[in-house]
């Protein structure tokens, strides 16, 4: 067993604390924690990124959802010590340095894809690594990006979500104005 | 809603992580994919002195396939084990079971030998354990033994794990040739917890009936529940023929019959001993195809 103050080549401060360094929206981070510190409250507390949000505290509602080196995680459910080394993106990350919104933020934007907004954090975050990972998805595809997540106000977002992914998706492939057309007629076929 | 106070070690190999389990004994629990464990800590339901962090042994992120069996080391996590294309070929019931296991996010993160060592009754993957007869292997400082997965589960939450113990590695058979599964459970939402479960492992006879019928119920006993369908199926295979479809319903009645669930604030146990009938006979028409597609590919 490594010595009390060095274990696994994590570095124990003074008893209780530790020394970890994270990359935070491409931004090196040092920061000294208790190995309680979740990653969320991390993230909210220590660095002051109140951009990412937590609601339930338990993995279900989606809110605190960050991409960990590219992968979307609860961040209410790993301990900021495990994280230790990782490259860290929250939804302050998806906006380009000058204030452009990213495709996603646009897409939301525009369809006013969120109703309070308390969860759009977890959706801007769980959208982007989804279609990062496949950045054309059938409509099933979408659906399984979005229609899985249990956002704390699901039943009515994920219509609107549903809109947005569509149009995101009519964009790359069209430009904006099929885009448009595409989320009316999505509209219209929803709500006749 | 935060977790209580722990000491904290992030070993970075089996040797270390072993030595470490030595010393705390009782007082120690590793944390893996962390998705039931810190729940847990953040509702105060479990409090150890000390976590055992096992993220950095790579050494353990592995799924691989040999000698008729799909392994599974400690680390590989449910997407990482639902995207392999070699474990979904040789056993089909793990990716038929991992997609039912929570939201795709927690997969990220949530390990499946991490969820079997869990032991909720109401897992997906402890149902898959218990249906192939797979085999758990435990590391300590003492050496490895390997644990069959009718002598893993205990109780509710429970296992065969000694505190002084790594689970390293899951070993499930592949599926045979001329053998179909199926998975089919309810839950109140999508990706929840599951009402009631089954998972279901048929084999076929050189005439096309069924020659072995077996399920595994989750979240309506403490541990998960195997029954075996074959005479209730085949009583009748021979009357209906060549079809082979066998006889679904009374199998779905055996189910109800073997079944001993409770009710709680989910759904009662009459709604549960309900589902485990219906489940069955849905899983047990999937498993056939499932048979039938793979004798005739």
């Amino acid at each position: 067993m490594a010595s009390a103050s060095e274990q696994g080549g994590i570095t124990q401060s003074s008893p209780g604390l530790f020394d970890i360094s994270l990359i935070v929206n491409g931004a090196p981070q040092a920061v000294r924690v208790p190995a309680r510190r979740l990653l969320s409250d991390c993230l909210r507390h220590d660095l002051r990124l109140t951009g990412t949000h937590v609601g339930c505290e338990h993995g279900v509602c989606g809110a605190c959802t960050v991409l960990v080196d590219g992968v979307a995680v609860r961040s209410c459910l790993m301990l900021a010590v495990t994280a230790d080394g990782s490259r860290i993106t929250t939804v302050e990350g998806l906006t380009e340095p000058d204030g452009t919104l990213s495709a996603v933020q646009q897409a939301f934007a525009d369809c006013h894809g969120l109703q309070c907004g308390f969860c759009t954090p977890g959706f801007l975050t769980t959208i982007t690594a989804g279609l990062a990972e496949n950045p054309d998805p059938s409509p099933d595809q979408a659906r399984q990006i979005i229609g899985l997540f249990n956002g704390v106000q699901r039943l009515h977002l994920s219509g609107f979500v549903w809109f947005d992914i569509n149009r995101l998706r009519a964009w790359r492939l069209e430009g904006r104005r099929a885009a448009v057309r595409a989320f009316r007629r999505a509209v219209a076929q929803t709500t006749r | 809603m935060k977790p209580p106070p722990f000491g904290y070690s992030r070993p970075e190999s089996v040797a270390e992580t072993v030595a470490v389990l030595a010393s705390t004994g009782q007082d120690g629990k590793v944390l893996a994919g962390g998705q039931s464990l810190v729940p847990l800590l953040n509702m105060r339901l479990a409090t150890p002195d000390h976590i055992i962090d096992i993220n950095r042994l790579t050494e353990l992120a592995y799924v691989s396939v040999a000698d008729g069996q799909v392994m599974i080391g400690a680390l590989a996590r449910h997407a990482q084990v639902l995207a392999d294309p070699v474990v979904a070929a040789a056993q089909p019931l793990i990716g038929q079971a991992l997609r039912l296991v929570a939201h795709p996010v927690i997969r990220n993160r949530g390990t499946t030998v991490g969820s079997i060592v869990h032991a909720d009754p109401s897992g997906e993957m402890t149902a898959v354990l218990a249906l192939l007869g797979g085999t758990v292997l435990l590391a300590s400082t003492s050496g490895e033994r390997s644990v069959s997965a009718e002598n893993f589960f205990l109780g509710p939450l429970e296992s065969d794990v000694r505190p002084d113990e790594l689970a390293t590695q899951v070993s499930l058979p592949v599926l045979a040739a001329r053998a179909g599964c199926a998975f089919a459970e309810v839950s109140r939402r999508n990706g929840d917890y599951a009402v009631c479960g089954v998972a279901v492992l048929v084999e076929l006879d050189d005439g096309g009936g069924i020659s072995r019928a077996r399920a595994a119920y989750l979240s309506v006993a403490g541990t998960p529940l195997i029954a075996d369908l074959t005479e209730a199926c085949g009583s009748a295979a021979g009357a209906a023929g060549r079809a082979g479809s066998g006889d679904l319903a009374a199998a779905g009645r055996l189910a109800m019959a073997r079944v001993s669930p409770g009710s709680d604030i989910h759904a009662t146990a009459a709604y549960r001993r309900h589902l485990a009938g219906v489940l069955t006979e849905r899983a047990l028409a999937g498993a056939l195809a499932h048979a039938k597609g793979r004798s005739d590919g």
